[in-house]
């Protein structure tokens, strides 16, 4: 391109070597400014925008697909799936009156202890796009980005448990980073006895690892655990996992416990995002 | 004039759309590890065909877009793109008359060297994976290169003639 006129031998290409060169430090000078700090959102907020357009070519096939599937569903499947969820609402309804009794409870004795209040946040549905992120790690990408108020570290919850947290946002996607993630932990308590710890992701989608819990501690396999909120990013009392075994050494310190996550982790398509900060703090670049 | 010249490069584009499109396609998980580097390879194939138009500067481009893309530390691909496609370049009058065979062997060793570089720069950075997300690609990548340098070298007379 540059200097091609003046140049007529083939052989040799004008500067490649100062070029790859110069490519090479700024590329450095890049991942070192990315991984120091989020100086270069803005950056990835607009190439984002630009990559927009064919994560959305690639995730149409899978979005025909279910469409597809819906209309070839017959009458008779549609109607007994409707049947079916008739009753499962029903059921959730009961079950949510149930819930509104013991909030109330809960909120009445929380008064009694002098407790600090409980928010409950904003919930929104977010739909996973069928375009697969970082490949050294348990990502997905979400089709909601700071446009509908998405901010870094955001919960997200499926409807049997907890997913994992927003990483990066852009304007119309986000990156999060499922709990499963080698680098991801999570603070939980066994449900039964408030025992704290915290739960790390291991590589595979349905083991998460308890390494901190003494050989002694009151622990046992069906054991759930549900997050303690005092990592911040989470809202409490989410299910995250059930202790699936539980070996102890006698010659190690500390039990080895490993959990099954409460969420399908894999086959998730649709999750919920949580909005449990307040939303002037949330959003502040808007 | 520019209007054909346009034309002559749209091949070269496409492709390399087509390969951007193959990378964050999603695949069942126990295939993840495989999929070839479908942007490397093409790149280094554009590289070797015509290095005048399509060297480092667009292996930089793309990426940093793939970076973006994958939520990878920005510049990571970037980098291990620009290094292979940059002694691509560089020797891209002796790949040209090596046989298949032999530029397969030679591809072979490029991926190796893309993969390390992405494993050393998640080394730096801390980012831990198993290991193979790193040599997956490099065989996979490897044994689908010459069905791929076949299907691309159809495509090349159309962007070399006259460039």
């Amino acid at each position: 391109m540059v200097g091609s006129q003046s140049n007529s031998n083939p052989a040799r290409l004008p500067a490649l070597g100062f070029r790859a060169l110069a490519l090479v430090i700024l590329s450095i000078l890049l991942m070192w400014l990315d991984n120091r700090e989020h100086h270069l959102d803005t950056v990835r907020h607009a190439v984002g925008v630009a990559v927009y357009p064919v994560q959305i070519v690639v995730d149409t096939p899978a979005r025909v697909w279910s469409w597809l599937r819906d209309l070839s569903a017959t009458k008779n499947q549609l109607e007994l799936e409707n049947s079916r969820l008739r009753t499962e609402a029903l059921i959730t309804r009961g079950r949510m009156q149930e819930l509104a009794a013991l909030k109330a409870e809960n909120d009445r004795l929380r008064a009694m202890l002098d407790a600090r209040e409980q928010v409950r946040g904003e919930v929104r549905v977010a739909g996973i796009m069928a375009v697969d992120a970082n490949p050294y790690r348990h990502n997905i990408v979400l089709d909601v980005g700071s446009r509908e108020g998405v901010y870094d570290g955001q919960a997200i919850v499926d409807a049997s448990g907890v997913v994992g947290q927003v990483i990066s946002t852009g304007l119309t996607t986000s990156q999060a980073i499922l709990i499963s993630d080698p680098d991801h932990a999570l603070p939980v308590v066994v449900n039964r006895n408030g025992l704290r710890t915290v739960a790390f992701g291991t590589g595979e989608y349905n083991r998460l690892s308890l390494p901190f819990l003494a050989n002694n501690a009151d622990i046992e396999p069906g054991d759930l655990l549900v997050t303690s909120g005092l990592g911040g990013a989470f809202p409490s009392g989410y299910p995250v996992a059930v202790v699936e075994k539980v070996t102890r050494l006698p010659q190690e310190p500390f039990a080895e416990v490993s959990a099954t996550p409460a969420a399908a982790l894999d086959q998730v398509r649709e999750v919920m995002l949580i909005w449990t900060r307040k939303q002037d703090e949330g959003t502040g670049d808007e | 004039m520019s209007n054909a010249r346009a034309l002559r490069q749209l091949p070269v584009l496409v492709t390399l759309l087509i390969a951007f499109m193959l990378m964050i396609a999603p695949v069942p998980a126990a295939a993840e590890p495989f999929r070839p580097d479908w942007l490397a390879l093409v790149l280094v194939f554009w590289a070797m065909t015509v290095p005048r138009s399509y060297s480092v500067g667009i292996a930089w481009l793309i990426g940093i877009v793939l970076d973006v893309a994958q939520g990878t530390l920005l510049g990571q691909h970037a980098l291990a793109l620009c290094v292979i496609v940059y002694i691509t370049a560089k020797f891209h009058l002796l790949m040209r008359v090596f046989p298949l065979s032999q530029l397969t062997a030679t591809v072979f060793a490029l991926l190796a060297l893309y993969q390390f570089l992405l494993f050393w720069i998640n080394g730096v950075a801390g980012v831990t994976a198993p290991a193979v997300f790193y040599w997956g690609p490099v065989v996979s990548g490897t044994i689908v290169w010459p069905f791929l340098s076949i299907l691309l070298s159809g495509l090349r007379y159309r962007v070399q003639t006259g460039g």
